[in-house]
């Protein structure tokens, strides 16, 4: 357990910024990856009197305050009927239900962690971080970034128009995952904006162990329909290049053969018959 | 820092430091259903309900739950026994020590969805661990239970 000198509820996301500047003070999320840790912090920063506990839906998407809980994700009806159920998918297997009432999405993000199942499926997504001072990047390039003393604010995903799947394995029920898999399939436009008819399959892999990240696709195309031949290909290239790792949960090996086997399921899932 | 907190209905104000954790404040103030036992949030021994929603007691700040409602099983006994008594019905516990979380838990799930099926029984109570068990005799526990309430709510509304 983290030891913790003073409390503090901010008034404002300026005087947190101000407070986080301190390398000895640390903003909480739902403080439960961070209290696991040994460490000791002067001020345990507190954003959950700014109103940031809600999502918002707007014509061209949603904004996710950062200490949403996993499981009001997890129960919205905007966003799991977006995501065909994938998101709530992607939630419900972690630890219980009453710790996702108190994990924050913002805290899952910030953390960059690489067991993260929510950054996992918010990567496959059409999603952004709000920073205070930072502005507006895309998840993959949050993701990427180093930890700075900047304040995670919202979450954005956008309504671009695709199908959703999640899958993730693990080796027994409420454990971490020992691999995460999300996909989108998107329609690609053509030059006057209209569907060709073809798509892209934009697939994340968590839990290599390490932090999720994107497939190269290298401009794989598929129609409407996917055979099972093309996405028994479509398994192997995403297994020979997305790379893994081994740890006390699996070998690097069998996460590689988990990675073909998701990504050809993922592939199926989202064009393939019925 | 002074906190204000509603424990099972009653306002109590208490001094706490910083990183006091709602779990150690609650059996600092006789609460001993409250359990922790693990170290990973992942157990749930130490269900309490927090503002309505079952939360681990182990991994919230006291200090966070300030002018909130906490209730824990001590407030919960007559739900409590009578859920409990179709559990001890099948025997399903043997060292009991999880029990107080899992009751937490399971009546949290009632209150949010009062007719589960066997699914989303299972889903809601992950993260209740029981090390005795597997987990069986619970289940047919609470499936007799909510046979048992149907009946009786149909009974109440014929009289």
């Amino acid at each position: 357990m983290i030891s913790i000198r003073t409390y503090k509820r901010v008034e404002s996301l300026e005087e947190a910024w101000q407070l986080n500047q301190q390398r000895s003070n640390r903003i909480i999320g739902g403080m439960l990856w961070m209290k696991m840790g040994q460490g000791s912090v002067q001020t345990a920063i507190d954003l959950s009197g700014l109103s940031l506990d809600r999502i918002e839906e707007r014509e061209d998407g949603w904004s996710i305050g950062c200490m949403v809980t996993l499981r009001q994700l997890e129960l919205h009806e905007g966003l799991n009927r977006y995501t065909g159920g994938a998101l709530r998918e992607a939630l419900r297997h972690i630890v219980g239900v009453q710790f996702r009432n108190l994990a924050t999405v913002g805290g899952s993000v910030f953390g960059r962690f690489g067991f993260s199942d929510v950054c996992t499926m918010l990567l496959a997504m059409d999603s952004y971080v709000e920073l205070y001072r930072g502005g507006v990047l895309p998840m993959a390039d949050f993701l990427a970034s180093k930890y700075d003393r900047d304040v995670l604010v919202r979450i954005l995903v956008k309504k671009t128009p695709g199908k959703y799947y999640y899958q993730s394995v693990r080796n027994s029920r409420t454990d971490f995952p020992v691999l995460a898999c999300a996909a989108a399939l998107l329609p690609l436009e053509k030059e006057r904006g209209e569907s060709g008819g073809e798509y892209r399959i934009r697939l994340s892999v968590g839990a290599r162990p390490a932090k999720a990240m994107l497939l190269e696709e290298g401009g794989k195309r598929f129609q409407s329909l996917i055979t099972e031949e093309e996405a028994r290909d479509f398994g192997a290239y995403a297994a020979a290049h997305i790379p893994t790792e081994g740890n006390l949960r699996a070998s690097a090996s069998y996460r590689t053969h988990l990675t073909g086997v998701l990504a050809m399921r993922a592939a199926l899932k989202l064009g393939g018959k019925a | 820092m002074l906190i204000n907190i509603v424990l099972n209905g009653k306002k109590i104000s208490s001094e706490i430091a910083a990183d006091c954790l709602l779990l150690d404040w609650l059996r600092a103030q006789g609460c001993a259903s409250v359990k922790r036992g693990c170290e990973t949030s992942n157990c749930g021994l130490c269900t309490v309900i927090l503002e309505g929603k079952p939360v681990l007691s182990c991994s919230v700040l006291a200090a966070r739950t300030d002018g909130k409602r906490v209730e824990t099983l001590e407030g919960l006994q007559q739900e409590a026994a009578e859920f409990g008594a179709f559990i001890a019905d099948q025997g399903a516990e043997q060292c009991g020590f999880c029990n107080p979380g899992f009751v937490m838990n399971a009546l949290a799930l009632f209150r949010e969805n009062p007719d589960p099926n066997e699914e989303e029984i299972r889903e809601y109570l992950a993260g209740n661990l029981c090390r005795c068990s597997g987990y069986e005799g619970q289940l047919r526990g609470i499936l007799n239970y909510l046979v048992w309430k149907k009946e009786k709510g149909k009974k109440e509304e014929a009289q």
